[in-house]
């Protein structure tokens, strides 16, 4: 209880009420437009947060984070258009209701579901928070490093399909954060002699590139899109109503999305994915699912807003960030030299603590903001793409310019903005480069100072924590290999049942070659032969 | 006609094959150069060595980028891939305009920059009406007047400032 009063105190300031005022709604409205996302905003505005409190810049940033996603629903559900990429599920079942005339009722459903989601992780773990309090000590160098690299490989593992390229570019990012001076030996590690690269490559200038200023050459080198939005009348409070009329498929929903988020690398979509399948194979209706089914709209919503909260977790408790936007918290936090990790729960709990409940109460403003101003914000949707890219492209110069007023920081933002458009296009990740870069350089200090005390290769996981994150590194590893092999093994089958003769007019004239010089052939050809010699005996 | 293998490729076939091209020789040659550009220290472990995370990083670029080349279902150029990278160097007009407006900015100002670069950015994308010219000017006010005026964020006051009178000219260098 004294945990929880001294985190109320830390919160009971103006300039803290203003930024979970300016997070909240800041972050419905990035949200709802089509285009912009959490990462470009939270990527834009965090030199601006440098200067504030660390507790007052890191509530900006977690409630545009946390309430994004309610913003992302509403394009989803009109439109058809995810606000966000999380949002992408939510489309399944909400614009089917829009369609059949029911928006009012949708959009007030992935409110709850995304207020049920928000509140229950932030309850979870605030009452999770004493445990990680004890557990996070035994995270000593060796097991930070290894609960790294196992965010790193998951990562790498998740992107099916694009495991290689994804794995490639997640050793460009431990690469780039090698560039500059080594700060041990104090030599010089890839700066070409250049002053500029001494200092190494800034994590910001990269994520305002790969973010930011990629998705505005997205934007600007894309068509406008007519939208026409369907008028809501009514009230917005019936989904509350409905939720309480499904707590078995909102419980586990978030369930899901409080484990998926703590763990690195995984979070939204695959606890999207495995409530929605959950939902659908224990539902009465399971032929509704994708029509316009409200368990479903309920589980995609759920479950996404769950993550932020617990995503948070890695971060705090370990230091290590599990996905592109804890990674970009990060820097708020070196910048005022807290340093996240198992030393932040021992000795300033409350701060945790206050953070959480600065979540919860995020939550509940975005619902009361939403239940009333919906009407007024769909009016955002309308904003032309090309309009949107000019506004991306001009914000983003306030996030590289004033973090060093470096020229060259610009010139090599708009170097990743322009590699950021091509990984785009191509429909690859950018992810792995951020958490490559972030994760890699943790994985550096704390190897080094991990593999002074280790003798023997074996004294590495000789320690419990140790011990089984190296298992779950083998077994993420060994199901992965296995999944390839599935993979290929089906490819093969299918080529085996789709192979069928060539076509072209040299496969027909080898075809004929062969069959000529066949024994069938000679058979054939002495027949006729023997025929036409018949044949000329009559004449 | 699409064979399975390449039915089953995850992502755009177009630019895929100049990129991994691209990507897998630009490893290799920075690799190349790691003797040149690293240091290896005598009485030191290998994990401790400079040159170590360098080399962890470049080796897998080239091994997992060269896998991910070898793996693409296509071995040759077309014309389609040739078209995308014709759309990628389009984007280099809008890294111009970016790199104009950064230019610009020490020199002219934030504010008078910003108030000439958005509505002659949207002109350029098409937006000529008057409404949308107002709009753009709005917005240039707005983002200077919230970032520099209020949130103070390091942005220096251009030098033509230096030539305002008095008060005005400190009032202008600390608030646009």
């Amino acid at each position: 209880m004294d945990l929880i009063l001294s985190s109320i105190d830390i919160l009971m300031r103006w300039d803290v009420a203003l930024a979970l005022l300016v997070g909240s709604v800041g972050g419905v409205l990035i949200g709802a437009i089509p285009g912009v996302g959490p990462a470009v905003a939270i990527a834009i505005l965090l030199p601006a947060t440098f200067s504030m409190d660390p507790i007052v810049g890191l509530t900006v940033l977690l409630g545009i984070y946390g309430s994004s996603m309610y913003g992302g629903a509403i394009p989803a559900i009109l439109i058809n258009t995810p606000g966000t990429a999380v949002n992408a599920l939510t489309t399944y079942d909400g614009y089917p209701m829009t369609a059949r005339g029911e928006p009012r009722r949708a959009l007030s459903l992935a409110y709850s579901a995304s207020f049920f989601g928000g509140v229950f992780s932030v309850i979870c773990l605030i009452l999770f928070a004493p445990v990680l309090a004890r557990v996070a000590p035994l995270f000593g160098s060796r097991e930070i490093f290894l609960a790294a690299l196992l965010g790193l490989i998951l990562v790498v593992v998740a992107h099916r399909g694009q495991s290689l390229i994804a794995g490639a570019l997640a050793a460009f990012g431990i690469f780039i954060q090698t560039i500059g001076m080594e700060p041990v030996k104090y030599s010089q590690r890839y700066t070409f002699d250049q002053p500029f690269l001494q200092g190494g490559v800034n994590l910001i200038v990269v994520v305002l590139g790969l973010f930011a200023l990629s998705q505005a050459f997205v934007l600007l080198t894309s068509e406008d899109e007519k939208t026409r939005i369907t008028k809501l009348r009514g009230g917005m409070f019936q989904g509350l109503r409905e939720l309480a009329r499904h707590p078995r498929v909102a419980t586990v929903s978030a369930g899901f999305g409080v484990l998926m988020g703590m763990i690195p690398g995984v979070g939204e979509f695959t606890a999207q994915f495995m409530s929605y399948t959950y939902a659908q194979r224990t539902s009465k209706r399971p032929q509704d699912f994708g029509r316009g089914a409200s368990e479903g709209l309920i589980a995609a919503e759920t479950s996404n807003n769950a993550v932020p909260a617990a995503a948070m977790v890695p971060l705090l408790a370990l230091g290590i960030p599990g996905e592109a936007l804890t990674a970009m918290m990060l820097s708020v936090f070196y910048v005022h030299n807290v340093v996240p990790g198992p030393t932040l729960f021992q000795n300033d709990m409350d701060f945790v603590v206050a953070l959480y409940l600065a979540l919860l109460i995020l939550n509940v403003l975005v619902l009361i903001f939403l239940l009333f101003a919906t009407n007024a914000l769909i009016q955002v949707v309308k904003i032309p793409n090309r309009f949107l890219g000019v506004c991306i492209l001009t914000l983003s110069f306030v996030g590289v310019y004033s973090l060093r007023n470096s020229v060259t920081d610009c010139l090599m933002a708009a170097g990743f903005g322009l590699l950021g458009y091509v990984l785009k296009r191509l429909s690859m990740p950018v992810v792995p480069i951020i958490l490559g870069m972030v994760l890699g350089g943790i994985m550096e200090v704390k190897l080094r100072a991990a593999m002074a005390r280790v003798k023997e290769p074996f004294d590495f996981i000789d320690r419990p924590v140790a011990f089984i994150l190296f298992s779950i590194i083998v077994l993420v590893l060994l199901s992965h290999i296995v999944r390839v092999l599935r993979d290929r093994k089906s490819l093969k089958e299918a080529e085996w049942q789709s192979k069928h003769r060539s076509t072209s007019f040299g496969a027909r004239m080898f075809r004929r070659k062969s069959s000529l010089l066949t024994g069938r052939g000679k058979v054939v050809r002495a027949r006729h032969s023997t025929l036409f010699r018949r044949l000329m005996d009559h004449f | 006609m699409s064979n399975e293998r390449e039915r089953r490729f995850v992502g755009q076939r177009r630019g895929q094959l100049i990129f991994a091209l691209v990507f897998v020789v630009y490893a290799v040659g920075l690799l190349a150069l790691i003797g040149d550009q690293t240091r290896w220290v005598e009485k030191t472990k290998l994990f401790a060595q400079p040159r170590f995370w360098p080399a962890v990083g470049l080796g897998g670029m080239v091994i997992l980028g060269g896998l991910h080349l070898y793996r693409l279902p296509w071995r040759r150029i077309s014309r389609y891939d040739w078209g995308e990278v014709r759309k990628w160097a389009a984007v280099v007009e809008y890294v111009l305009w970016f790199m104009i407006y950064v230019v610009a900015v020490p020199v002219l100002g934030y504010l008078p920059v910003t108030l000439i670069f958005v509505p002659v950015l949207a002109w350029r994308m098409g937006y000529r009406s008057r409404k949308m010219m107002g709009i753009s000017t709005g917005f240039a006010v707005v983002v200077v007047v919230l970032f520099k005026t209020f949130l103070s964020v390091k942005i220096p006051g251009g030098m033509i400032y230096e030539y305002l009178p008095g008060a005005a000219r400190s009032f202008f260098i600390l608030n646009f």
